[in-house]
């Protein structure tokens, strides 16, 4: 129990930032109409590749003779750099068809 | 100095995101969400690489990062302007399993530093190491399970299911799962073995994930990888202390799942139904729906169609994901402009799981310059019918299919359908007579109000709309 406590203590800040996001989320996509659905999804696709910046930490401290991690890395932040960039891209592409109607 | 200056830049990351979902919520500022939180992300990422410091040491190895960014930008940007609208859906899949190799791959360097740095392996940080096994295993199953609906999607893999396959699936996390806390708990010296088994049992766990789910389903299956891709994000903001991060990841884990359960509910229809229900690849369900769907069809020539729908009142257009394939949105548009041009009323009905992905037709025909409004949603459209003329189905089966509402041992039954037979005539455009994505017979195309046009939807739109203005 003590563990516990410990434990959340040490990690309050990310705990209550989980909690928050948690109802921030939901709250946003409730008010969503459902035609912008798929646009949305891509766009919070797009959002997740911030796990980008993970793999640039990981690229940006591995050793130069960490042949694993650097190899391991670079494709991370190839991988990552498509989720952010393709994302972006194809939710913008499905956004422009909405604008033109107007 | 520059360490805070990276805090204000993750924090005014952060509130792009929200913001920038947010706008996305709004047709009339979704594009400009959209634009605000790449911003966010390109400030994020730039101020990491220039700016991030742990203990004193900047990051390094700039060549291959700026590398890594380059080619990854370029692939990137080129997949996402060259796809075909029909092929979004697949390649917002394709994207997310991204996402997810990423953060996998995250864990599995920061594992063996881990590994290697600590003297005393017994004495290693319990909580690093449980988010590590965590962003490993959702990352994992993300991608694995995001390739295979790619697959799917785009017509390469099957709907394959054998008997059990829920046991091993349960099996498979199971053992994941006490692997997972074997190796928190007890530290054994074969540590590093057991971590790579647990990687193969995620990727495994994926693929026997989806490869059971039918292609109707895929839509939902997708959006809740994606919240899985956020969750496995946020344990890399957790892991290395970052807030954009952690932020951006629960706020699209929170968000994704919300959105799949909005769409299971489109559908009348719990998460795990769909998830357990093996839709379309459950051989028993489709022979038992099969029963009492047989009898004929008949076909309509094109100068008939062309007549009966020039003189109508109102002629409603179902569309489906039949006209996604063959690209004929702008031909849709065309036809709908002729006809009005001779007094008939022309709408739209949008089924919300029509297509391969919710708001999928609204996307499509907006690209063709469809007017906003003449789109019903689902509801409206069905109060609509029985005041239609003609009904034109364009490659959509499954959505207009009344077995959802008259029989229950349908696979679909309960699931919210368009009642295109309220309206006087359904004209029904498909390739042939095979039946749609969930692998089910429809009784509408027997029925005697209904006749069949057969073709592409293309070709049959065009030689229509030639035949219309000739009249």
């Amino acid at each position: 129990m003590d563990q516990i406590l410990n434990w959340i203590s040490a990690h309050q800040e990310m705990i209550y930032v989980v909690f928050l996001m948690i109802f921030v989320g939901i709250e946003i996509i409730g008010r969503v109409p459902s035609v912008l659905h798929t646009p949305l999804m891509s766009g919070a696709n797009a959002i997740h590749g911030v796990v980008i910046i993970g793999a640039i930490i990981v690229m940006g401290q591995a050793s130069q003779d960490d042949v694993l991690s650097l190899v391991l890395g670079f494709i991370a932040v190839i991988l990552g750099t498509l989720n952010v960039v393709g994302g972006f891209v194809v939710t913008d592409r499905m956004l422009e068809m909405f604008k033109k109607k107007k | 100095m520059e360490i805070n200056l990276l805090v204000l830049i993750y924090l005014i990351g952060s509130v792009t995101f929200i913001v920038g979902l947010k706008m996305l919520s709004n047709p009339a500022s979704a594009r400009k969400g959209n634009l605000v939180a790449a911003g966010g992300m390109f400030a994020a990422i730039l101020g990491t690489i220039f700016l991030y410091e742990n203990e004193g040491q900047k990051l390094g190895n700039y060549p291959w990062i700026f590398a890594a960014l380059l080619i990854g930008t370029v692939v990137g940007t080129l997949m996402a302007k060259k796809v075909q609208m029909t092929a979004m859906p697949e390649m917002v899949s394709l994207f997310n399993g991204m996402g997810g190799a990423c953060a996998a791959l995250i864990s599995v360097i920061e594992f063996n530093h881990l590994l290697h740095g600590a003297s005393d392996f017994s004495a290693l940080d319990g909580t690093k190491l449980l988010i590590i096994l965590l962003g490993l295993i959702i990352g994992a199953v993300s991608f694995s399970g995001s390739m295979i609906a790619w697959g799917k999607l785009n017509g390469k893999i099957k709907d394959f299911a054998f008997g059990g396959q829920h046991i091993i699936n349960q099996v498979i996390l199971l053992l994941n799962v006490v692997i997972a806390a074997y190796i928190i708990t007890v530290r054994p010296e074969q540590t590093h073995v057991l971590f790579y088994v647990i990687v193969a049992l995620s990727i495994l766990y994926g693929i026997f994930f989806v490869l059971p789910i039918g292609g109707a389903d895929m839509p939902v299956v997708i959006s809740l990888l994606n919240s899985f891709t956020g969750v496995a994000a946020a344990c890399g903001g957790f892991l290395y202390g970052n807030k954009v991060m952690l932020t951006g990841g629960i706020l699209v884990g929170a968000a994704g799942t919300l959105l799949t359960i909005l769409m299971c509910k489109a559908m009348n229809r719990s998460l795990l139904n769909v998830l357990i229900g093996s839709f379309g690849g459950n051989k028993a369900s489709t022979a038992g729906a099969g029963v009492g769907v047989s009898g004929s069809y008949k076909e309509v020539t094109l100068s008939d169609a062309a007549v009966v729908m020039s003189y109508a009142n109102k002629v409603m257009i179902v569309p489906g994901y039949g006209l996604a394939v063959a690209q004929a949105q702008h031909v849709c548009h065309e036809l709908e402009k002729a006809l009005e041009a001779k007094g008939v009323e022309v709408k739209y009905a949008i089924h919300p799981v029509a297509g391969r992905m919710p708001g999928h037709m609204n996307v499509l025909l907006a690209e063709a310059d469809v007017n906003y409004e003449k789109l019903l949603e689902m509801e409206l459209a069905n109060e609509e019918f029985k005041n239609t003329d003609v009904v034109l189905i364009l490659g959509a089966n499954d959505v207009v299919n009344p077995a959802a509402k008259s029989d229950p041992a349908s696979p679909i039954y309960g699931m919210p359908i368009l009642e295109v037979e309220e309206a006087k005539h359904v004209i029904v455009n498909k390739r042939s007579m095979k039946p749609g994505y969930a692998g089910i017979e429809n009784q509408l195309f027997f029925q005697p109000k209904t006749s069949m046009l057969f073709g592409d939807a293309k070709k049959a739109l065009q030689d229509l709309l030639a035949e219309v203005r000739s009249i």
